[in-house]
């Protein structure tokens, strides 16, 4: 059954273009998938190692200024992506380093630290980054020599991007490495005195997570061909951490149905509803006060509950039935 | 052979002074004891040995290597398994995955970023076999929240031993167990071979005495009295430490 759900998906998504209603919604939907990459990146560290980060769009900010630097600078699209993600693995490395010093709310505080350093650094250090005016990609890749100058082509590229990205996320999370770093999340002193060497756990992940990051940010970069130090603002990092909370932290579907709550209030809803910030805000408190444990594993909780009662009720002898 | 070799162990926390001066051999195969009173410095040695905490002054050997340097995980390693007082294992998780992620804490397995950790049989097998040791393989598939304390002591000492361990640490094995609880740790306990080297803090005596062999007693971060159990049960320190006269 889980197979064939999965299959259902896969052909509602591959065929967005066909049934969502125009280059709009296509759109929209390539947004929800970027920020879903970008959610399931920052779920590797808020759901399987327990470290929260407030600082993770400086990470998809550096990417994709990045690599539109070195477009800028006239160096092609492959070398800049390439060139992007391992600056982005080295930065990821570095903030690590720092970051992990501490876990909790010291974690927290690093991280947001470091992301402000990111925004402040691309509003201010206008000779490289332009400042407030940002950086324009000129043109999109070409892989193949499929050009993705079109909604529709940069979608099915946004689209196969992301289903790497879940297929990374789900052999890391049920990998060996993938158990020790749940491990190191739930009895971190155990896991050391069972041998496992907890730092080092715990800076690959944010290897990991900052990865996959820079992907999100470099297709956000070439999805508005722009790129401006907004991207890095407190508020982005604020709102992925809300996709993986809200959508459930530490599962794969999660941070993806978080996105896709974000994306369509931020986008759909804010056209019928001028204060779309606080429609979303009372769908987080919702969410808090009945799936604590986010809306993918609470919505599962919720139906196991009623498909029990229901088949109680069915078993229950007809003379007890009133 | 010297399994475990303290040499003037020294450990503060500010002003108080944990552990004075400890000195302790521990014999390759030997049971040793050691009780005193509540804050006698008891963990605290435990934490030094497993190296969670650094001493101040002095060494630690194990089978005769100095590891007074060496980080905690790397003791595991050398053949260091420990159990806590307080049982801190994966309570969300089956009691398979527990025994599993104790093996894999030894395996270079455990880097690897791609392979299923359930899909490696051999490792399932030996975790399962580990369970069946300890008579507990018909719930390895049941979530460690959803057992008893008494079936959680003994998952945590299963999964200490999956290590094979060449030493092994029990930190208070039998406290809050129920008296046939007990004798299940304790069965447990006494089918353990000769080539694993126990030490075992206990608070209560009665439980612990008949297992011992040799019995360190602390007391304000020293060991006062050391010996046979005959010799210490009639040492008069001891006797003035437990009973106050």
């Amino acid at each position: 059954m889980k197979r064939g759900a999965l299959g259902l998906g896969l052909l509602v998504l591959a065929a967005v273009p066909f049934w969502v209603g125009g280059i709009y919604y296509v759109n929209i939907v390539s947004q929800i998938l970027i920020s879903a990459i970008f959610a399931l990146s920052l779920n590797v560290l808020v759901g399987y190692a327990g470290l929260i980060s407030l600082g993770h769009a400086g990470l998809f900010g550096f990417a994709a200024y990045g690599t539109a630097i070195l477009l800028a600078a006239g160096v092609g699209h492959l070398g800049a992506i390439t060139g992007a993600l391992v600056l982005t693995l080295a930065a990821s490395a570095l903030f690590a380093v720092l970051a992990l010093r501490t876990t909790g709310i010291g974690f927290i505080m690093i991280t947001l630290a470091i992301g402000q350093i990111l925004w402040g650094l691309a509003y201010r250090w206008i000779g490289l980054t332009n400042g407030d005016n940002g950086i324009t990609a000129a043109s999109r890749p070409a892989p193949f020599g499929l050009s993705l100058a079109s909604a529709t082509s940069f979608y099915y590229a946004t689209l196969v991007v992301f289903l790497a990205t879940t297929v990374a996320m789900a052999v890391f999370a049920r990998s060996a490495l993938g158990a020790a770093l749940k491990g190191t999340r739930d009895q971190p002193r155990r896991m050391t005195a069972l041998g496992y060497d907890v730092w080092m756990i715990r800076f690959l992940a944010c290897l990991f997570s900052g990865f996959w990051s820079g992907v999100a940010g470099i297709l956000f970069l070439y999805y508005n061909q722009f790129i401006s130090p907004h991207a890095l603002a407190l508020s982005a990092s604020a709102e992925a951490l809300l996709m993986v909370i809200s959508g459930g932290a530490g599962t794969l579907a999660g941070p993806v149905a978080g996105a896709v709550l974000v994306v369509i209030m931020k986008s759909v809803a804010s056209a019928y509803i001028e204060r779309w910030n606080f429609a979303l805000g009372a769908i987080f408190v919702l969410i808090v006060l009945f799936m604590p444990e986010g809306l993918v594993p609470g919505t599962v909780r919720l139906t196991r509950r009623g498909w029990g009662v229901l088949r109680r009720r069915a078993a229950a002898p007809v003379g007890s039935r009133r | 052979m010297i399994a475990l070799e303290l040499k003037g162990l020294d450990k503060s926390f500010g002003g108080l002074r944990v552990t004075r001066d400890v000195d302790l051999a521990i014999e390759a195969g030997e049971r040793r004891l050691i009780i005193g009173p509540n804050g006698a410095g008891k963990t605290t040695l435990f934490n030094l040995i497993a190296g969670e905490i650094r001493p101040d002054r002095g060494t630690l050997a194990l089978f005769g290597a100095d590891i007074t340097r060496v980080p905690s995980r790397r003791r595991a390693h050398l053949g260091l398994a420990r159990t806590y007082q307080i049982i801190t294992l994966f309570a969300k998780d089956t009691l398979l995955h527990n025994v599993m992620l104790s093996l894999l804490g030894l395996s270079p397995l455990r880097w690897n970023p791609w392979a299923r950790l359930h899909g490696n049989h051999a490792l399932r097998q030996q975790a399962r076999a580990c369970l069946a040791e300890i008579g507990l393989a018909h719930l390895g598939d049941r979530p460690l929240a959803q057992t008893s304390y008494g079936e959680r002591r003994r998952v945590e000492i299963a999964m200490a031993l999956a290590q094979r361990p060449r030493l092994l640490l029990l930190d208070e094995p039998f406290a809050g167990l129920s008296i046939d609880e007990r004798r299940d740790v304790q069965k447990l306990l006494s089918a353990i071979p000769r080539s694993v080297t126990i030490v075992m803090i206990e608070h209560d005596m009665d439980v612990a005495l008949d297992y011992a062999e040799r019995i360190s007693v602390m007391h304000f971060g020293e060991v006062v009295v050391e010996g046979t159990r005959e010799e210490v049960v009639a040492h008069p320190r001891t006797r003035e430490i437990y009973l106050g006269v």
